[in-house]
């Protein structure tokens, strides 16, 4: 039978598995991230869109309700997000010229920002539903609790990834001539903070 | 072949087509009963027909599946079987159990059946497609738990890839989720909304974990490319499936009664789900273009890239058709939906259930491939088949709009039964792409017997 050749690839870990021919283009990290990552942003945006039509149908109700938001845990928030970006790009930085334990450091400092993303969050939803707000109350809280909760579980999946990459770059996977994966994670990371930018602004802020 | 116990296979895939002939034949039956009423009244009512052309549909997809688990997981854990007569005793009893529940149907009214078989004692039965009596859906689930310590008992002894893992997880999956069959509140929201978990999440989440895993498998023995290639775009398809259709289950819960979010989380989730049957299309023909090797199964090929382009319209376009809230308020329940399942079935399970089927027969009967003329006749049942089934779902799309706007846009809205007449012709067009449909099946059973110079395995 002749069918089970070439089946298994010769393993090099310095070579970028796949799609070899957009290699010479390609964004940083692996191009089977970019894909999700724009699936993701494709649904936040048809989320973002539906938000708007459903605010333009109800404005009054929108403008009503948004003041009652907990802006100030929003702006924290964002601090926290855009430190945890620029975290994990000193820590791209750091491992690109070789740094291994300086890039691990930042790591932890990028994640412990995006951990105090999640209790500035719980602690404002703790308050929301100490008020008795659920996603019936009415349609400017359902897309609240919606959208930020959708964001909030891609918090958890981006920490997630970024406490796998720490891991890998303590254990020593990682070097300034391959860092493939290192940067396939904080492209991840990076979305959940791109999508957060619009989602504060969008959601708590623009009237 | 490389392992014996893989031949295991065939009379699943030999099971699952005689099961398909069924599905086909009660389908035209029930399809000249839309227009001609009475046709086989008594004997076989409508509900009866529709039945059976739809279990028969469930249980040889599902026969398929086993059979493609049972022909890729030795060769991808490079092991024999954990035990063949497991294998192949489960198969009688699936036939048996399939053949019996069929004659029920058939025989005895239905509510004499549901006495019959103790639904009284946990009511489970007169649920779209999870009709079974109590008796056979136990069956099915103990069918499915020894074939899946079978399969998984192979894994565990072998190698372990990303094919046969998502394909376990698929079918563990598919087992989990038919539990829910045993659910029924009382509550009738409740029950639509857990029904649905077995429905929705087979169809638009484990299955087509399932679909990726055959899909991929083949594609790696007939294109040659690296596996690391192939099981990347494995794991970003089922990704973007399972983000997609998990919550995508809230397009069925915009009418039935579940809260009002349902129509945003619904309408958003799965209206990405087309995607992930996108990436499907873009990975069967990047996989093809990039082939390192000139499989001599060129019918193999054209199933797995029909499969890809079908299962996209099929699934993703149809689907995506009706499945924002606004336009289902119109179309909830119409022949459009009807449109939607008879394309997307084919296009996504039919089809690779008959990919793994093309490429592995040959194998199964010892050679490389089918001769040039068997092939030949193979690739005419291919258009056959997949040309009229495109007309079919074009005809009952037309049937569907026709019946909205009579039914439930015009100022005068016509009753149920006033506006199926006005449809009339459409139906009558699909029986008759119905009838093109069955001589392509015809045509595809024959070229199993053709003869002619073989490649040897």
């Amino acid at each position: 039978m002749s069918s089970n050749t070439a089946s298994i690839a010769v393993q090099n870990p310095a070579a970028r598995p796949g799609f070899s021919l957009l290699d010479r283009y390609h964004p940083p990290g692996d191009l089977a991230i970019w894909v999700f990552i724009l699936a993701e942003l494709l649904a936040f945006g048809v989320f973002f869109a539906v938000y708007a039509v459903a605010r333009m149908k109800n404005v009054e109700l929108f403008n009503a309700m948004q003041p009652n938001l907990d802006r100030s845990a929003g702006a924290i928030n964002t601090v926290l997000l855009l430190a945890a970006s620029w975290c994990v790009a000193r820590a791209v930085a750091a491992i690109e010229h070789g740094r291994r334990a300086a890039s691990a450091r930042w790591l932890v400092a990028g994640i412990g920002c995006g951990a105090g993303f999640l209790v500035v969050k719980l602690f404002e939803y703790a308050a929301k539903f100490a008020a008795g707000i659920n996603l019936a109350t009415n349609d400017f809280y359902m897309f609240y609790l919606s959208l930020t909760f959708f964001h909030f579980m891609h918090v958890i999946l981006g920490l997630v990834i970024l406490v796998a990459v720490w891991l890998k770059t303590r254990a020593g996977a990682y070097s300034a001539a391959d860092h493939h994966g290192m940067e396939t994670g904080a492209a991840y990371w990076h979305m959940v903070d791109l999508v957060w930018i619009v989602l504060f602004p969008l959601v708590y802020v623009m009237r | 072949m490389q392992y014996k116990s893989q031949a295991v296979a065939k009379p699943y895939f030999i099971g699952a087509l005689a099961l398909f002939v069924a599905q086909i034949l009660f389908g035209l039956v029930m399809g000249l009963q839309y227009v001609v009423g009475d046709f086989l009244f008594p004997h076989i009512p409508f509900n009866v027909a529709r039945m059976v052309h739809t279990n028969a549909l469930i249980v040889w997809l599902l026969m398929g599946f086993m059979g493609a688990a049972y022909y890729l997981v030795p060769e991808e854990s490079e092991t024999e079987l954990f035990s063949p007569k497991l294998a192949i005793a489960l198969f009688w009893i699936f036939l048996v159990a399939a053949g019996l529940t069929v004659v029920g149907y058939l025989t005895v009214p239905y509510a004499t059946l549901a006495k019959m078989t103790g639904n009284d004692l946990l009511p489970t039965m007169g649920r779209e497609f999870l009709e079974q009596p109590l008796l056979t859906k136990m069956g099915i689930v103990v069918v499915a738990l020894a074939f899946l310590f079978n399969i998984t008992m192979t894994v565990l002894k072998g190698r372990k890839t990303a094919i046969n893992t998502v394909l376990l997880l698929g079918l563990w999956g598919l087992a989990v989720m038919f539990l829910f069959s045993f659910y029924n509140p009382d509550n009738v929201v409740k029950d639509k909304f857990y029904w649905w978990w077995v429905v929705h999440l087979w169809v638009e989440g484990v299955w087509e974990l399932i679909l990726g895993a055959i899909l991929a498998f083949v594609l790696i023995k007939i294109t040659g490319v690296d596996r690391e290639v192939i099981e990347k775009w494995l794991y970003v398809i089922i990704t973007l499936t399972l983000v997609t259709g998990i919550i995508g289950t809230g397009h069925h819960y915009y009418w039935i009664g579940t809260p009002e979010y349902w129509q945003v989380w619904g309408g958003i989730f799965s209206a990405l789900e087309p995607i992930p049957f996108f990436a499907l299309t873009l990975f069967a023909f990047n996989m093809v273009n990039r082939r390192r090797r000139e499989h001599p199964n060129k019918a193999a090929t054209l199933w797995a890239l029909g499969t890809g382009v079908m299962s996209f319209l099929g699934a993703g376009v149809w689907g995506f058709l009706h499945t924002l809230a606004p336009v289902n308020y119109y179309t909830h329940g119409t022949q459009i939906t009807a449109a939607h399942g008879h394309m997307a079935f084919y296009g996504a399970y039919v089809m690779v259930v008959l990919t793994i089927i093309s490429y592995a027969m040959p194998l199964l009967r010892g050679r490389a491939a089918n001769s040039n003329k068997a092939q030949v006749a193979e690739m005419w049942s291919f258009w056959l088949m997949t040309i009229s089934i495109t007309f079919i779902t074009l005809f009952l799309t037309a049937a569907g709009i026709l019946q909205v706007w009579l039914q439930r846009v015009s100022d005068n809205p016509m009753p149920f039964m006033v506006a199926q007449d006005q449809v009339a012709l459409f139906y009558w067009m699909r029986e008759w792409t119905g009838v093109v449909f069955l001589v392509g099946l015809v045509v595809y059973l024959w070229s199993f017997f053709v003869k002619g110079e073989e490649k040897a395995a």
